[in-house]
C-alpha cells in the first residue's frame, strides 16, 4: 500500500469504521480501571480492585473454570467431527454429499434461539427428569462449532493438489497412512485454527447456553445474572475487560495460522 | 471401490451421526410438540393443532414477527451498505496490508457477543458515553434516556455486532474479481467511477446477497439484544419464544413459533443458494 | 514371456451422477508390455489414455477386464501394494516435506532406515540432476525441478513399471525436448518398463519403443514408431500421427499386398495390410504430403492426379502446397526448401499434377 492511499479516503472510512468498532470494547477496559461504581463519565480515577474483587467471587472462579473446560471439551469433540467431515467433503465424491453440506452448514444459520429450544426439548424428551448441566449445554456448542470446523478444514484442503494422497498411497501408503503422514500435517494449521474459533465461540456463548445450562454457570451466564445488579457492575466490566483481552489474542493467533503456508495466496495489486 | 466406501463411512458417519442425532433430531422432536396440548403430562399425550390455531389467534405475535423481520431487514441493508466501502477498501486499495487490516476488522466479531451488547448499555445508558459527551457539549441538559431500551437501541447494537460478518462475503467476492476486467473496461473508454458502476459492483453482487442474509437469517430470531438494549418497545419474536419456555412453560406454543421462524429461515435460505450459489464458500473462503 | 503388465479385455465404466448416465472411458482393451520396454499411450483428450494408466496404478478398477502386473492379477490389490509407482501431471509434491523426505517417502513408508534412506534419496536426486537440493521446498523449485523430484520420488522405490502422466505437459518447449531425451537414456540406463501418457504424437515417435493409440476408449493400433507412422491402419491413426491426404477411390484390382485403384479416373497402386478388397470397392487411399511429387501439368496425358495450387505456405524447412484436384479434393504436398526446390516452384493457380511412389500409398480398411 502506497503513502498517498493511507491518507484515501478509503483508510478514513476504514479507519473510522475500525475505531467504531474498538471503541466500545476499548471503553469497557478503561472502564475496568475507574474508581467508581457507575458506568458514567467523568472517570473518578485508577483503580485495579475490581480485578482484585474478581479474583476474590468464589462464583466467578467456578464460572470461570467451567467455560475453560467446556470450551476445551466441546472444542475437542467439535474440531474432531469437522475436521472428518472436512476431510470426507474436500476429497471424496458420495451419494448424500450435497444433503450432508446442507445439514452441516445449517447450524450457522439457524438462529440459536432455535438451537437452544430444540435440543432443551430433545433432552427433555428423552428423560424428563434429565439434569440439565455443562453437558447439555457442551453438546449445543459441539453442533454450532461443526460448520465453522469443517469449512476452515475444507477450504485449506481445496487449496491443495488432489493427488497428494493418491501420490503417498502410489508410494506405498496405506489410506490410514496417508491421512497421518499427508493430509492431517497439510491441514493442521486449519485444526489448530478451527480448534481456537471453537474455543472463542464455547468461552463467550450465551444465547444457546441459557436454555441448556442447569445449576453449573459458564461465565457468560454468570455475567449475565449479574447484570440485574447495579452494584455488581463494575466487577462485570472487569470480568468483561479479561474476556476481551483473551479473544483478541485467541483470534489473532487463529487467523494467523489460518493464513500459514498457504499455497494460493492473492494480493489485489490494483 | 469397496476401500473406499469403507474409508467414506469412517470419516462421515461420525459427523453426520452426531448433526441427525443432535442437530435433525431435536428439530423433528420440536415439530412433534407443536401438535402436543400441554408442556407436561397428562396433556403432553394430546394430539392437536390447537396450538397452531392459538398462534394463528395471536395477531399480535403476527404483528411481532413481521416487525421483527422488519427490524433484521433494516439491520442487514445497514450492514452490507456500511459494509462494501471497507471491503472494497481492503480488496482494491489495501494491497499487502490486506489481511492483516482484515484481521484487525475480524477480530472484534469474535469477541463475546454480549460484551459487546453491553457496551452499548454503557454508551447508550441515561449516564452513559453519549449522554455524558452531548451534556459536557451544551446539546441538552440532562441524560435522555431514550437512546437506551429502544427499538433504536436494538437496531444500532445489531449493526455494531454483525457489520464484520457483512464485510467477509463482500470483500471476498471483491477479492475474486480479476482485475483484467477493469483493465479491459479502461480500454474500452470507462472512466473509473463507470468501470466501478459497470463492472465492479455487478460482479460483487454474489457477496453482497450473502452479506444480507448471512445477517437478516440470524437476526429475524435475536432475543439477547432486545432484552438487553430494547426495553419493552424494542421486544422480538425471539423474546417471546424465550419466554413460552422460561417462564411460561408453554412448550406447544414455543414449539409452534420456533417452527414458524424456521420454516421462514429455510425459506429465506432455498431463495439464498438459488441467488447465490458461492455463497456458503465466501462465508469461509476470505 | 512374462509380461510386465498386462490388461485383458478391461473395460472401465463411471456412472456420472450429475450428467445422469454412465461414461465408458475405455472398453475392451488389451494391451501386452514387455518387460525393459518404452511404452506409450497416444491419443487425443478423452481418449482413455488416463484412465488406463490409473488403472494399471490402482487408483481405480476395470468394470470388467483382468489387470496383471509380472503375471500376477492385481485384481484385489490397492495402490499401496502394487510394484508401480507413478509420476503424477501436477507433480504432487507433499508441500509440508522438504525435498530429500518428499524422495524418500517410499522408503519411510517401508520403514527403511534413516541412514539408508537418506543416501539413496540423495543417489535418487544425482540420478535426475538435482544433487544436493534436498533441504529445499518443493515451493520454492522450478517447474521442471519439481518435475525431476517428482521422477526421483518414483524412481528410488526402484519399481517394476514407472507410470508417467504426460509428465512434460507443463513445461516449455526447449525444456520439454531436453527432458525427453532426458528421460529416454534414463529408462535405457534403468531398464525399467516405462508406460508413458501424452497426447503428443512427436514425443511419442521420438520416446517410445512401442505405442498404442487410442481414441475414445478404444486401443486402435498397437506397434513401434516406424509401423505406426509407416502403415497406419486406421483413418484416426493416418490422421493423428502425422499428416496424412485421404483420397475417395474405387478398388481395380487385387493382389496380395497390393491393390489397383483409380482415382479421379486415373489408375495407381497403393499397399494395403489387413482385410482383403473385392473390386468396385471404394476404399481411401492415404499418403503423406512429404511422399509427393509435383510436376508442371501441361495439358494432356498426364499420370497423376491433377489440380491447381490452390494455396502456398512457408514454413521454413519445406513449403506447404495445398492442391485443388480436378475431382474437388484437396491434396496436401511438402516440398523440402533445398536447391531450388520447394520454395518460388510454383504460384498459386498453377497447374500442376501429382504423384507418388506405389510403396508410400495406403488403403485404409479401418
Amino acid at each position: 500500500m502506497r503513502r498517498r492511499d493511507l491518507i484515501s479516503p478509503g483508510f478514513l472510512y476504514y479507519a473510522l469504521m475500525a475505531a467504531f468498532l474498538y471503541l466500545p470494547i476499548a471503553l469497557l477496559i478503561v472502564f475496568s480501571f475507574n474508581d467508581g461504581r457507575t458506568l458514567t463519565f467523568p472517570l473518578k480515577g485508577f483503580t485495579t480492585r475490581w480485578y482484585e474483587q474478581m479474583l476474590g467471587t468464589r462464583e466467578l472462579i467456578d464460572a470461570l473454570w467451567n467455560s475453560i473446560a467446556l470450551g476445551i471439551v466441546s472444542s475437542i469433540v467439535a474440531t474432531a467431527l469437522g475436521t472428518l467431515a472436512g476431510i470426507g467433503v474436500s476429497r471424496f465424491d458420495f451419494p448424500g454429499k450435497r444433503a450432508f453440506l446442507a445439514l452441516a452448514s445449517m447450524p450457522l444459520v439457524i438462529p440459536y434461539v432455535v438451537i437452544g429450544v430444540a435440543l432443551l426439548l430433545l433432552f427433555k424428551t428423552i428423560n424428563p427428569d434429565l439434569q440439565l448441566s455443562l453437558w447439555t449445554v457442551g453438546v449445543g456448542h459441539v453442533v454450532i462449532n461443526i460448520p465453522y470446523c469443517m469449512l476452515i478444514v475444507a477450504s485449506r484442503l481445496a487449496g491443495f493438489d488432489a493427488h497428494l494422497e493418491e501420490a503417498a498411497m502410489d508410494l506405498g501408503a496405506t489410506y490410514w497412512g496417508t491421512l497421518a503422514r499427508v493430509t492431517l500435517p497439510i491441514a493442521a494449521p486449519a485444526i489448530v485454527s478451527a480448534f481456537l474459533s471453537s474455543f472463542t465461540t464455547s468461552f463467550d456463548e450465551f444465547a444457546v447456553s441459557f436454555f441448556l445450562i442447569g445449576t453449573e454457570s459458564t461465565l457468560p451466564i454468570y455475567l449475565y445474572s449479574q447484570l440485574r445488579f447495579p452494584s455488581r457492575l463494575p466487577l462485570i466490566v472487569a470480568l468483561a475487560a479479561v474476556i476481551i483481552v483473551a479473544s483478541i489474542i485467541l483470534v489473532i493467533f487463529s487467523e494467523a495460522l489460518r493464513r500459514v503456508g498457504r499455497p494460493a495466496s492473492r494480493t489485489a495489486e490494483a | 471401490m469397496i476401500h473406499e466406501r469403507r474409508r467414506v463411512a469412517a470419516l462421515m458417519l461420525p459427523p453426520a451421526l452426531w448433526l441427525v442425532l443432535l442437530f435433525l433430531a431435536p428439530m423433528v422432536i420440536m415439530a412433534a410438540y407443536s401438535f402436543r396440548a400441554g408442556t407436561f403430562e397428562p396433556e403432553r399425550s394430546i394430539f392437536t393443532i390447537e396450538q397452531y390455531q392459538k398462534f394463528l389467534a395471536h395477531t399480535a405475535y403476527h404483528r411481532l414477527l413481521l416487525q421483527s423481520i422488519l427490524v433484521a431487514f433494516v439491520v442487514s441493508m445497514l450492514c452490507i451498505v456500511l459494509a462494501y466501502p471497507i471491503a472494497y477498501f481492503l480488496a482494491f486499495r489495501a494491497g499487502s496490508l490486506q489481511y492483516t487490516l482484515l484481521t484487525i476488522l475480524i477480530v472484534p466479531a469474535w469477541i463475546s457477543y454480549l460484551l459487546r451488547i453491553l457496551a452499548w448499555k454503557v454508551i447508550l445508558g441515561s449516564s452513559g458515553l453519549l449522554n455524558s459527551f452531548l451534556i459536557s457539549a451544551g446539546l441538552i441538559r440532562e441524560g435522555s434516556p431514550i437512546l437506551l431500551y429502544s427499538r433504536d437501541a436494538v437496531i444500532v447494537a445489531l449493526v455494531y455486532v454483525w457489520i464484520p460478518f457483512a464485510a467477509l462475503p463482500i470483500y471476498s467476492a471483491l477479492q475474486r474479481i480479476d482485475r483484467r476486467l477493469l483493465e479491459a473496461a479502461a480500454d474500452l473508454g470507462c472512466a473509473p467511477w463507470e468501470a466501478f458502476f459497470r463492472v465492479t459492483l455487478p460482479l460483487s453482487v454474489p457477496g453482497l446477497v450473502a452479506g444480507f442474509f448471512f445477517v437478516f437469517i440470524p437476526t429475524v430470531g435475536e432475543w439477547v439484544t432486545p432484552t438487553l438494549v430494547g426495553g419493552v418497545s424494542g421486544t422480538m419474536y425471539g423474546n417471546i419464544i424465550q419466554d413460552l419456555f422460561v417462564r411460561a412453560n408453554d412448550w406447544p406454543l414455543g414449539a409452534v413459533m420456533s417452527l414458524v421462524m424456521l420454516a421462514l429461515v429455510l425459506v429465506q435460505i432455498a431463495v439464498f443458494v438459488r441467488l447465490s450459489p458461492r455463497g456458503l464458500s465466501d462465508l469461509a473462503g476470505a | 514371456m512374462e509380461y510386465a503388465v498386462e490388461l485383458r479385455d478391461v473395460t472401465k465404466i463411471f456412472s456420472d451422477r450429475s450428467a445422469g448416465r454412465d461414461v465408458r472411458a475405455i472398453q475392451h482393451i488389451h494391451l501386452a508390455i514387455r518387460p525393459g520396454e518404452f511404452f506409450t499411450l497416444l491419443g487425443p483428450s478423452g481418449c482413455g489414455k488416463t484412465t488406463t494408466l490409473r488403472i494399471i496404478a490402482g487408483f481405480e478398477t476395470p468394470t470388467h477386464g483382468e489387470v496383471l502386473i509380472q503375471g500376477k492379477s492385481m485384481a484385489s490389490a490397492p495402490p499401496n501394494v502394487r510394484p508401480v509407482n507413478t509420476v503424477f501431471q501436477s507433480y504432487a509434491l507433499f508441500p509440508h516435506l522438504s525435498v530429500r523426505d518428499n524422495v524418500a517417502f517410499g522408503l519411510a513408508v517401508k520403514r527403511v532406515p534413516r541412514d539408508e534412506r537418506l543416501r539413496r534419496a540423495e543417489d535418487a536426486l544425482a540420478l535426475v540432476r538435482l544433487p544436493g537440493q534436498g533441504r529445499r521446498k518443493p515451493t520454492h523449485l522450478s517447474g521442471g525441478q519439481q518435475q525431476r523430484v517428482a521422477l526421483a520420488r518414483a524412481l528410488v522405490n526402484r519399481p517394476a513399471v514407472l507410470l508417467l502422466d504426460e509428465p512434460l505437459g507443463a513445461l516449455d518447449q526447449k525444456l520439454r525436448k531436453e527432458m525427453q531425451l532426458e528421460l529416454k537414456e534414463l529408462q535405457i540406463q534403468l531398464g525399467i518398463t516405462f508406460i508413458y501418457v501424452t497426447h503428443d504424437q512427436e514425443e511419442a515417435l521420438t520416446m517410445s519403443d512401442r505405442i498404442a493409440v487410442m481414441d475414445r476408449g478404444f486401443v486402435l493400433q498397437v506397434g513401434d514408431p516406424v509401423t505406426i507412422y509407416e502403415r497406419p491402419q486406421t483413418r484416426f491413426v493416418a490422421d493423428f500421427i502425422g499428416e496424412s491426404n485421404f483420397l475417395s477411390a474405387k478398388v481395380d484390382s487385387a493382389e496380395p499386398g497390393r491393390v489397383g485403384v483409380s482415382i479421379g479416373g486415373r489408375r495407381f497402386f497403393a499397399q494395403i495390410d489387413g482385410a482383403p478388397v473385392s473390386p468396385e470397392q471404394n476404399v481411401t487411399v492415404t499418403v503423406r504430403p512429404e511422399r509427393l511429387t509435383l510436376h508442371r501439368a501441361n495439358g494432356t496425358g498426364e499420370a497423376g492426379l491433377v489440380g491447381a495450387i490452390h494455396e502456398i505456405v512457408y514454413i521454413g524447412t519445406d513449403t506447404r502446397y495445398v492442391v485443388k484436384l480436378t475431382t474437388g479434393e484437396r491434396v496436401v504436398a511438402r516440398i523440402q526448401n533445398v536447391a531450388g526446390r520447394g520454395l518460388g516452384e510454383y504460384r498459386v493457380n498453377d497447374a500442376v499434377s501429382i504423384t507418388w511412389s506405389d510403396r508410400d500409398a495406403r488403403v485404409l480398411t479401418g
